[in-house]
This record gives structure tokens, sequence and C-alpha cells, in this order.
């Protein structure tokens, strides 16, 4: 690695050859205003916040597009600069509506922030907002157009890091709008309701659709039984919206919260995993020794599922019928537990808390969630939602005393915490499915080579002698990779190149996800995965098939992995869906 | 069968004004006075582009060239020229030698015009390739090909002195090198043809009376930078120039001079046409290059620059026709021939479209360093109708007004910035005293709103928010904090937009705000359009003492406004007014005003 | 046609440079050569085409070849169009539509004579006109 030395503003500072003046202000502790610049895209250049001077050099540069050059001394800020980029401010608040009070994104939208840290005080310009319907069509992610900055981020989003292309630059000049292609909804366009686009937007125009008021409702009504269930990724990320340092691990204070809020049971979608992992884990040693076809691909991601049944129908064969872990658990929720505790699995709301939007279509997708006779998962929330919730109900999170899940079906191993990250579904798998084709404990649980925050991640895993090849994507614009390999291996005939493949919607897996607090950069991800990997090793059981609940469930209920029990309540069926409505 | 000689006398607006008829009257009567009426013909002609030396006449054969003459000189020029065959030397422009243009060649003095990138338009016929050859066409492709290295190229392009005519004037050798020097397996070669300049039509003529100009200097460029494939990127409503250069690629490609092997030296190019969908930002070239490849003609930050990572993220030396158009004759004529036209800041020559209140609009090449003057008031022919001059708009949308004083600038890149404006591309629209220049900053400002892509915020919200401005302004709504505001704005644009688009479209305020700030003032402070543009601003009012009753007017009137007894002074009802227009048309005492 | 190597063009550009200045055209010595610039064709040059074409034809007059080209430059004045013939300058008319067609042939072709009113300059001298470098 080449360095590169400059100045920032007189601090010198060495940074590696090609880094942006934005990275080597980074570097020298200068901030330089941005807006439309987000560390998971590659710099549009679209808000002009970021221009700095170069001394010697006439033109102003843009600090997120531009490298640095070896000696150069850059000047963030001027009267100038300072007085270009607040009339730059100001026109955006022109256009944009002055209802912070009402808006989702009040005290964590990025233009406030930038209009408090300028000290706009007066408006200028003639205010001249375009007013346009929401589009209130997705189950998942409602959008605002009224309140966009057309910064492109979330089309960035859509197309370069999820490759869904749902979100399209549309019209021109002041007419433009970042929208589904044909005047469509989001309903009727390729998109796969990851949510990617809502953890982008730096304002309040795409966002998760909140059904808190619904939870509430739930607790509300005395003839209801309200349980939840937490999926592993939450763990790790509710605290941020409290202060804690990015990946605490806030298992037991949510447990409380849940309680204080009052839900009248609070189980764990963890255990779910783990039940997730006895059937898929079964299920690939299944398709491994009996020729059954290969590769098997993971199906717990919602928006990957969609994603593959709009633009990779063929691979329908590959999919895991294994449910996700939250339609696991709503299953053997409202079968197992209502039998067990004696209770009218009718009068139980299930209220799923996910880091996902996804999650919210995946409850209502077909039939198949609904096999214990009821919808199995009645509401899911985001951890974004939650974080509402408990500040509303006035908890002082941060000083809440820890408790435990319910029992039976809250009990969980490291495997299952594992399932919030991307390459912890392929661990927890490897680690199950060793015992189940070797009858050993695989020695030193942890799969290091699975790990790790690559786009696509290849590995292989010596099983008892079979070489297990594996595949592991996040971000979906990686899937495509992967799954063209597997069609030309297909279509040549030869060999599939993988056996397993893990793919994670969002860039890092669940912890990600497009429901969690707002922190879409790689050292947050970094943290909530180190949150999950540290829960898992203070964990006493760390495989699936050792958590003594789940012994349980198959000896009480289920009988075996894929029994026909088992296939009734935790598999489902995947259909061809079309791109466009 | 045919006279001794034919005497040309110029019957253009400018020439007739200075008295032409009467000359062509005594020319005539000297002929049959000296008895040689048989033997001449005297004609009068269009404008021949002199206009400050009229009134002019021309004897042909010989080419002579008289300048100011008076119907006095008609009987030396018969006795003289045509019975004793010797020019009437003191009439004649040529005696003065010290003319600028004497070292440079071919270029005779009366005509203020040098046709280098229109040198075969209205000379040969674009749909057969065997004429464009016959002007030593494809003869700068075989010194190319055969004679010289890619560093000899980058030389000779050095020694011209070519600079980007695109508008920002970008040195073309550096370009070219910078692409030359990448090591990459894969390199393009762009013309821009997406000419979108209101008023502009120079690309259009070139590509349509000269298309193997283009063929021939891409087909140069890609063999001094190592690329084999090359795109023309033209707007589709340009389909005559489209079906000129299909024409044209197919007879390169039947002759061997594009394809595989180009005439045996083993260098294989080609070139695709790429259509563009009419996005005036397309003419920028990252956008343009966004569009090539399929993607929303959006422009994307430089660094990196096309020429280092452009298609695919390959090197891509993109030009524009005008410039592409040079290039043959610079590897023809050499680089040091084509230095010495033109001034010391800029060499060649430039093509303007000569539109507006002009007499002769049209296409016109001078040699770089001609000042605006020769342009309007020679070439041009001057103002229209005789009208006063107001200001000339260079550089299109980008570009700033020249007023009077400045225009004796000569026309070269750095002296046009240095009054405010810049070269451009090459529209060139003159204005008279009937133009209000707040209207015609916020015409061009429609513009470049339209035509904003709306990526970035700066340009997407500045403009529009320009423009309302502007609007309020010219309903007299306006205060003088707005002139503030646009100031304001004008340079948070120049300083963060991302493209040029955004950058130079406030130029047309700021640079009217500059030069007529007595017109904002008056819309501003006395609600009051001195031009009469601005209908909000108006008021039509009738002259009692000059108005003789006619009823005219209030006959023609639509809204019934005007109102008034046969032989009575009329009067205008201002309320019911819409400022038509109609009264003073035809009114034929002039006795309504606008005010 | 066939591709061509070094040799041909430059004899080609030989044989064609030599044509160009006889004025030569397939036995034709006169020529009328039409604007057909989208400026020209706008105004009018596709009707001034077809009327030289047959004017010449109800004229019998078999010595004329009607060609074209791009844009001349004179925007005001289109359509242009010049006229060559052996023994009289090389003219170029602007503003010219049918009638002033039929003229054209009348007086400049058969009659020798210039035809008033209509006669423009071409903007510039021609800088390949003495060739070479």
């Amino acid at each position: 690695m080449s360095v590169v030395h400059v100045k920032i503003n007189g601090i010198p500072v060495e940074v590696e050859a090609g880094s942006t003046v934005l990275a080597a202000a980074k570097a020298a502790g200068v901030k330089i205003p941005t807006l439309c610049n987000q560390e998971d895209l590659k710099p549009t250049a679209s808000c002009g916040l970021c221009i700095v001077k170069m001394e010697g050099s006439p033109k102003i540069q843009r600090a997120c597009a531009s490298p640095v050059q070896e000696g150069a001394s850059y000047i963030t800020d001027d009267p100038e600069l300072f007085k270009a980029r607040k009339t730059v401010i100001e026109m955006i608040l022109s256009t944009h509506p002055a209802e912070c009070l009402t808006c989702i994104r009040n005290q964590n939208c990025e233009l406030q922030q930038l209009a408090a840290e300028f000290g706009i005080r007066e408006q200028p310009f003639t205010p001249r907002v375009r007013r346009l319907p929401k589009d209130e069509s997705s189950p998942s992610i409602i959008t605002d157009p009224s309140k966009c900055i057309k910064c492109g981020r979330c089309v960035e989003v859509c197309q370069d890091l999820q490759g869904v292309y749902a979100l399209e630059f549309i019209g021109r000049g002041d007419e433009v709008q970042m929208v589904p292609a044909c005047g469509l909804n989001l309903s009727e366009s390729p998109c796969v309701k990851c949510g990617q686009c809502a953890a982008h937007c730096p304002v309040g125009a795409i966002y998760e659709r909140d059904d808190t008021d619904k939870v509430r409702d739930a607790i509300y009504d005395a003839d209801k039984i309200v349980v939840a269930n937490m999926a592993p990724s939450v763990r790790v990320a509710i605290g941020e919206g409290f202060g804690l340092p990015e990946g605490t691990v806030t298992t037991g204070k949510i447990y409380t919260a849940l309680r204080q809020i009052g839900f009248d049971k609070v189980f764990d979608t963890n255990f779910a995993a783990d039940l997730t992992i006895m059937e898929e884990g079964n299920e690939l040693v299944h398709r491994l020794t009996h020729g059954g076809v290969l590769p098997l691909m993971t199906s717990c991601c919602p928006a990957w599922t969609d994603y593959m049944e709009k633009y990779y129908p063929d691979m329908i064969p590959n999919f895991s019928t294994a449910k996700s872990p939250m339609q696991m658990q709503g299953a053997v929720t409202k079968t197992y537990w209502a039998e067990k505790a004696g209770i009218d699995p009718s009068k139980i709301v299930n209220v799923a808390i996910m880091p996902c939007t996804a999650k919210k279509f995946e409850i209502g997708r077909d039939s198949n969630m609904s096999s214990s006779g009821f919808q199995d998962t009645d509401i899911s929330i985001t951890s974004r939602e939650l974080i509402r919730m408990i500040k509303a109900k006035g908890i002082d999170f941060a000083h809440l005393e820890e408790s435990d899940a319910d029992s039976p079906i809250g009990e969980y191993t490291g495997a299952g915490t594992i399932f919030g990250n991307t390459g912890g579904v392929m661990e927890a798998a490897i680690r199950t499915a060793y015992f189940a084709v070797t009858g050993k404990e695989l020695e030193g649980v942890e799969v290091d080579s699975v790990r790790g925050p690559e786009g696509v991640r290849t590995a292989v895993v010596d099983v008892n002698g079979l070489k297990l090849k594996v595949a592991i994507v996040s971000g979906l614009v990686n899937a495509k990779q992967v799954m063209e390999e597997v069609r030309k291996a297909r279509a040549e005939g030869a060999e599939p190149p993988y056996h397993f493949i893990e793919v994670m919607a969002c860039k890092g897996g669940c912890i990600s996800g497009g429901g969690q607090p707002y922190a879409s950069n790689d050292a947050n991800r970094a943290a909530r995965t180190a949150g999950l990997y540290s829960d898992d090793e203070h964990c006493a059981k760390r495989c699936s098939h050792q958590n003594p609940s789940i012994k349980k469930i198959y000896d009480e209920y289920l009988g075996a992995p894929l029994s026909e029990k088992a296939e009734e309540l935790l598999h489902t069926t995947y259909q061809q869906r079309p791109l466009y409505k | 069968m045919a006279v001794r000689n034919y005497i040309l006398v110029c019957g253009g607006t400018a020439c007739e004004s200075s008295r032409s008829k009467e000359i062509l009257k005594a020319l005539q009567d000297e002929a049959v006075k000296q008895g040689v009426a048989d033997d001449i013909q005297i004609v009068q002609t269009g404008c021949f582009g002199f206009c400050e030396q009229g009134p002019i006449v021309k004897v042909l054969p010989e080419d002579s060239f008289y300048v100011k003459v008076q119907p006095s000189d008609a009987a030396e020029l018969i006795a003289e020229h045509v019975i004793k065959g010797r020019e009437v030397k003191r009439l004649l422009y040529d005696k003065d030698k010290a003319s600028k243009h004497a070292q440079v060649e071919d270029i005779k003095f009366y005509q203020k015009q040098f046709r280098i990138v229109l040198r075969n338009c209205g000379f040969i016929d674009p749909e057969n390739i065997n004429e464009y050859i016959a002007r030593d066409g494809y003869s700068g492709l075989e010194r190319a090909l055969f004679e010289m290295t890619p560093e000899d190229i980058i030389n000779e392009l050095k020694t011209a002195g070519l600079r980007g005519r695109g508008g920002a004037g970008f040195p073309t050798w550096m370009k070219w090198n910078f692409s030359r020097n990448v090591e990459s397996d894969i390199k393009y070669v762009v013309c821009n043809a997406d000419e979108g300049d209101p008023g502009a039509y120079m690309d259009r003529s070139t590509l349509e009376g000269d298309p193997h100009s283009i063929l021939e200097a891409m087909t140069i460029c890609g063999k001094c930078i190592g690329a084999h494939q090359g795109f023309i990127y033209i707007r589709a409503e340009y389909p005559l120039a489209i079906r000129r250069l299909e024409i044209a690629m197919k007879q390169s490609r039947e002759l061997g001079l594009l394809g595989k092997d180009i005439l045996g030296s083993g260098f294989d190019f080609d070139i695709e046409i790429r259509l563009g969908a009419g996005a005036f930002v397309c003419g920028e070239e990252t956008a343009l290059l966004q569009s090539i490849m399929g993607h929303r003609g959006m422009p994307v930050p430089r660094p990196p620059f096309p020429a280092v990572k452009g298609l695919w993220e390959k090197p891509t030396v993109i030009n524009n026709v005008e410039t592409w158009a040079n290039i043959p004759v610079i590897m023809h004529k050499g680089g040091e021939w084509f230095s010495k036209i033109g001034d010391a800041d800029s060499h060649g020559t430039k093509v303007f479209a000569l539109t507006g209140k002009i007499c002769n609009s049209g296409l016109v090449e001078v040699p770089m360093g001609t000042t605006l003057r020769e342009i309007v008031f020679d070439i041009g022919g001057g103002i229209a109708n005789g009208k006063k001059f107001k200001a000339v708009q260079t550089g299109g949308p980008s570009g700033g007004v020249i007023t009077s004083e400045n225009l004796d600038t000569p026309i070269d890149f750095g002296s046009l910035i240095k009054i405010g404006s810049m070269m451009g591309s090459g529209g060139m629209i003159v204005m008279d005293e009937d133009d209000c220049m707040v209207d015609v900053a916020k015409f061009y400002l429609n513009f470049t709103v339209d035509e904003s892509c709306g990526k970035c915020m700066p340009c997407r919200i500045g403009g529009k928010t320009m423009l309302a401005i502007l609007d309020k302004i010219t309903a007299g709504n306006g205060t003088m904090k707005d002139m503030d505001l646009l100031t304001e704005i004008g340079e948070t644009m120049r300083k963060s937009a991302l493209c040029a688009l955004g950058q130079t479209s406030p130029n047309p305020i700021i640079s009217t705000m500059r030069f007529f700030r007595d017109e904002y003032l008056a819309h501003i402070v006395d609600k009051r359009c001195p031009a009469g543009k601005c209908k909000k601003l108006v008021t039509y009012t009738i002259d009692p003492d000059k108005c003789k009753g006619c009823t005219a007017c209030a006959r023609r009137c639509p809204v019934e406004a005007i109102s008034g007894s046969i032989k009575q002074p009329h009067k205008i009802d201002t309320t019911k007014c819409i400022k038509c227009g109609t009264c003073v048309k035809v009114c034929k005492f002039g006795a309504i005003s606008v005010h | 046609m066939a591709k061509m190597t070094l040799e041909e063009l430059r004899k080609l550009r030989a044989q064609k440079q030599d044509d160009l200045q006889k004025r030569d055209i397939a036995g034709k010595d006169c020529q009328i050569i039409v604007g057909m610039g989208t400026c020209g064709i706008a105004a009018g040059a596709k009707v001034v085409l077809d009327a030289f074409l047959k004017e010449l034809d109800d004229e019998k007059i078999e010595n004329v070849a009607v060609t074209q080209t791009g844009c001349m430059g004179l925007c005001y004045v289109e359509p242009t169009i010049e006229v060559v013939v052996p023994g009289m300058p090389d003219t170029i008319y602007g503003k010219v539509d049918a009638d002033v067609a039929r003229k054209i042939v009348k007086e400049h072709i058969v009659g020798k004579k210039l035809v008033t009113d209509h006669i423009y300059d071409r903007p510039s001298v021609d800088i390949m006109k003495n060739g070479g470098r």
C-alpha cells in the first residue's frame, strides 16, 4: 500500500493512495458536511455540500469524489465555502416540508441535523414544496416523495447494493423522482422489501410501515394473550437507541422492557433459529446423502426469498423448504406452546421483533404462513419501532434489570444467536450437520473460514472427509454472481460449484437489516457482529441440537426433523413471482 | 454568349442604405454612355459580408474588389476597368497590405471568414466519398498510419495548439496524451455530436456537409492512442446528419478506410453511431458516456477523467464535432500551418451560428482573434431593421452577454472569459434595443432549468429558485433583496454544482445583472420594462395629439379595451387591456406607445 | 468497390482531383450544386432541386449535372445553389425558389448572363484549393 501525505486545514495526515479528500479529512479529525454521501455507496456527488479548496488550484472540488494528491493542502472551510454550503442547505429546506415535529425522522434526520449545525434561523427563499401522494402499497415500506431531497441514495442502494432495480430516477430537473418505473407503485415493482432504501434515506422520505399501534391495541385488549419473539440481531442493536455503545448485547434488558410494555410472554426467535438448523441441517445431510438437488440454499431471509422468486425462480428446487425462524416460532407458539400452556390459540397475538422490513410482508405471504390454523405471526415490528415503543412507555432502558425469556420456547444456543450475521446460519448448520453426519461433536465449534464481512465468501469445510463446498453471500447484488455460477454449472451438466449457499439480503446480514437503528456503515456492522459472536461464546450450549428445549419439542411434539408434523408446521413452498404486476 | 465583364453591385441592407442603388444606376448610365452596354452585365447582388467598407462593387472575372464606391466613381470604373482593363487602384481594398491576415497565404483580404472546419461544406457532395478524397480527404490518415508515430501525432497537435471546441478549450493533445499513456487493452474514441445550445447548429451543418472529416479524425485518434472502437453520439433530432454519417461509414468500410486492416496498415478501427434522446445534459461528457453505456444520462464526478477512465472504465477520448473536423487538416497541412491562424491565446478558427436580430444570419467561421464587431457588423451585416445594437450572447445558456463596449474584444478563449462570457460551442445570438435583458436571462435560465437532469441539488433547486425570482421581478414584484439572492444563488451554483451545466447556468443572469443593472432596477424600482417586453410591466397609451380618431385600433382590439368616437382621440382602458400589441400594429399614426 | 491499399487511395485521389479540376462529370461541363443541409431543405431546397431537374428536362439541356452539397453557411438566404458554367464566374445564388430556378436555367445556363438580385458570395476562400501542405 502506497501512502499519500496531505494537509487538511494545515493538519498533516497520511492516508492510503486513492483515498478521497473526505476520508483524509476524517483521518485528520476534520468533519466535512455531507448529505448525499454514504459510506456503503459510491459517491454520487449530488448534494454539493462537501466542496473544498485545494491550495494553488482555482477549482473547487467535491471532497467525497476527489482522490487526494500527494503534497496537496486542502481547505475544508472558509467564509466562501461556508456561505455556499449554507445557501445549498437553505435551498434544500425551501423545497422540503417543514414538518419536523410530525416526521418519523424527527431527531435522527440528517437534513435536520445539518440545518441545526449551520444555524439556519430563517428561510430566505420562498418555500416551494412539491406535494406528491405517499406510496403505501407495500406492507413493509412507505415512501413519501414530498419529503424526498433526491439525494439518490435509495436508487443506488436498490440498484448497486441490492441489484433489485425497483427504484429508478424518473423525470428530470425539478420533476425528478426516485420511484418505481412506469408509474407503478412499490408493491407492483420488483421491490423485495429489504428496506435498505429506508435504512439509507437521510430524511423521512422512505421508512418502515409503523405497526406499533396494532401492538398496543393487542396489549390493551384484555382478551388477548400477547407474546413476543425477538430476532437474533435485535439484541445487539436496540442499545444504540439509548446511547449504549454499538454492538452491546442487551438481551435481558429487552426481555424486561417487553414485559414492562405489557407483553404476556417473552420468547426468543433464537429458539426457532435452533429449530431451523435442525430442519435445514438435516435437509442438507439428506440431500447430500440421497442425491438431492444441490446446492441447498438458505431460506430464512424473506427479501432473498422474494428476490429468488422474482429473479431466479429456476432455483426453487434448490431452496431449503424450511421456513424462517420467525415463522417456525409462530407455528410452534400457536400449536405446541398453546397446547402445553392450555391457551386457546385464537387468543394469541404473536408479535415478532425483527431487524427487517421484509418480515412484515413475510407474515402474510401465503397460506403456509398459517400452518397453525391461524396466522402464525400476527404482527412484525422492526427494531426501530420497538425503540420508539420503549421510549413512549417511558422506560429507562439503559438501567433496566435483566431478565430471562419464558420457557420452553425462549431457550437458545450460540448457534441460534449467530443467525443474525452473515455466515452465521452456515456456521450453525455446519455445527449440527457435522454431528448429524458423524455422530460426533465438532471440535472447536467456531468455523472461522465462514466468518467475515465480504459480500461473497467461499470455503471448503471438511466434514469427516466430506469436502463441503459452501458460499456465503450478503448484499443481494452479490447473489447474482453466485447464482450465475450455479446456472452455468447446471447448463453444462457439471458438478454444482457448491453444496450449500447462505444468502442474506442485507450487507453484513440481519445485524444491518432495513429495520435496524440508523447506522449503515462497516464499523457498526463489525460491532454488532462482534456482539453476536460474544453472545455465542457466552452460551452454555453452542450447537442447536444440544438445546434441551429443542430436544424436548422433538420428543414431545414433532418427532424427528423432517417428520410429517415438522413438514406440516415448519416447511413451506415457493412460487415464481412476476417482476412487474 | 458570355459578356466581357460582370459588375456586381452589393444590394445588401447596409450597402443599399449607403446608396448602392444610385451606383447601380450610374454604372448602367455610364456603360451606355461609353458604349460598352452590350459587353458587360451589371447586376445587383446580396450582401458580400463586408459592410463596414460598403458600398461594395465587384468586377468579374478579375475578382477586383472595390470598396466605398460612390456614384461619382462610375465613369472611372467603366473607362478604366472595363474599357482599358486597368484596375482602379484607389478603390481597391487590397491596397491595405497591413491587415493582420497578411502573413497567411491564401486569404483574400475582402473576406473575413476563414474556413477550416467548414472547408468542404458547400463544396462537396457529402454522400460521395470520392469528392472528399479529391479534396485531400484521408491524406491526414495516410500520414498518421504510414508516416507518423503516435508521439508524432501528439506533437503535431501540440504544435498546432488546437484546443477543444466544445466549450472549455482544453488542449486536445493533452487529452489524447492522457489516454495514450494509460495502459489498457481496450480504449475508445467518442465524438460528441449532441449539439443542444439554443440557436446552435454548427455541428449539424458540419456533419451534414462533411461527414468523412469526422470519421477520418476519429480514426487518426484511434491510431494515436491505440483504440479500435469509436462511437458517435448524435441526437436523434438530426436525421439527415445521421443518414449522411451512415452513408459515409458504409463507403469508408467498402474502400477499406474503416474496419479491419485500414489501407493495408494492419490497423483496425470501426465506428458505431449512438442516438441521443435529446437531453441537453448529455452534451456534458460524463453524462454522454453514461448514456452510451445505456444508463440514464446524468453527469458523474470527475476525476476520474474520461481520458483515463471513460466508457466501461476504459480510457476514452471524447471531443466534439468541431474539434474533430480540424484534425484531418492539421494532419494534412501540418500543425505549423494551423498555429499561424488565430491569435496568441487561441489558434485556428471558430465556427459560430450567428442568429438573432442580425441582417445576415448564418454559419460563420472566423480566425480566432476576430473581433465581435467584425462578426456582427461585417459578416452579419449589422442589426436588422435599422435598430440599435444592444448585446450579443455567446456560449449559449452557459455564457454571458457582450455589450457594445466590448465589441472590439478579440474572440478567443481567454478574452471571452475576461469579459464574463465564454466561447461555448458557438451559438451567437444578437440582441437589439427591443430585447429586455431580464427577459433574455429568464429565457436562458428557463432552458437550463428544463434541461437540468435533476441529480445535483445546487442546480436542480438553485436554477428553479432563480427562475422564480426572475418571474417575480418581471412581474413587477421584485425587491432589491432579490438581486442579492440572485447573486448568492448564482455564486453557490458556480461553486457547488456538479457539472458544467449547473455551474454555468447562472452566467446569463450574473452577466446581465453586471452589464444591464439599470434594466433590473427599472423592473424592480420603477416597475417598468424599458424594452416593453415584460407584459405585466407594460402599459399601452394613446397620445391624444397624434390620434386622429380613425377607430382602426378600437375595431381590432380583441377585448374592447379601446373606446372613443370617430375623429376624436381614443383611450385605452388599462384594466381591460391584455397587452397583445394589435393596436400598435394597426395604428397608422404612431399614436400608441408602450411603456 | 473493393478495399484499397495506400497506393490505390493515392491513385484514386489524383484521378478525382483531375475530375474536380475539369468540373467534368460524365461528359457534363455545367454544374448546378444545391445546398442540401437541414437548413436548405427546410427552406425549400428539395423543391428547387426538382424545379432544376424538370426545367433542364423540359428544355432538353443535357450538359448540366445537378448535384447536392451541404450547408454553405448563408442561412439568411436559403435555399442556396452554386452554378458552374465554363467561361463564366462560379456563381452562388440565394433565396432560390422554383421560379428563380427556371430563370437561372434560362438566363445563366442558356443566356450566359447572371441573374440579378439573387447573387451571393461564397463566404470564404477555399483553403484546400492549392492542395498540399
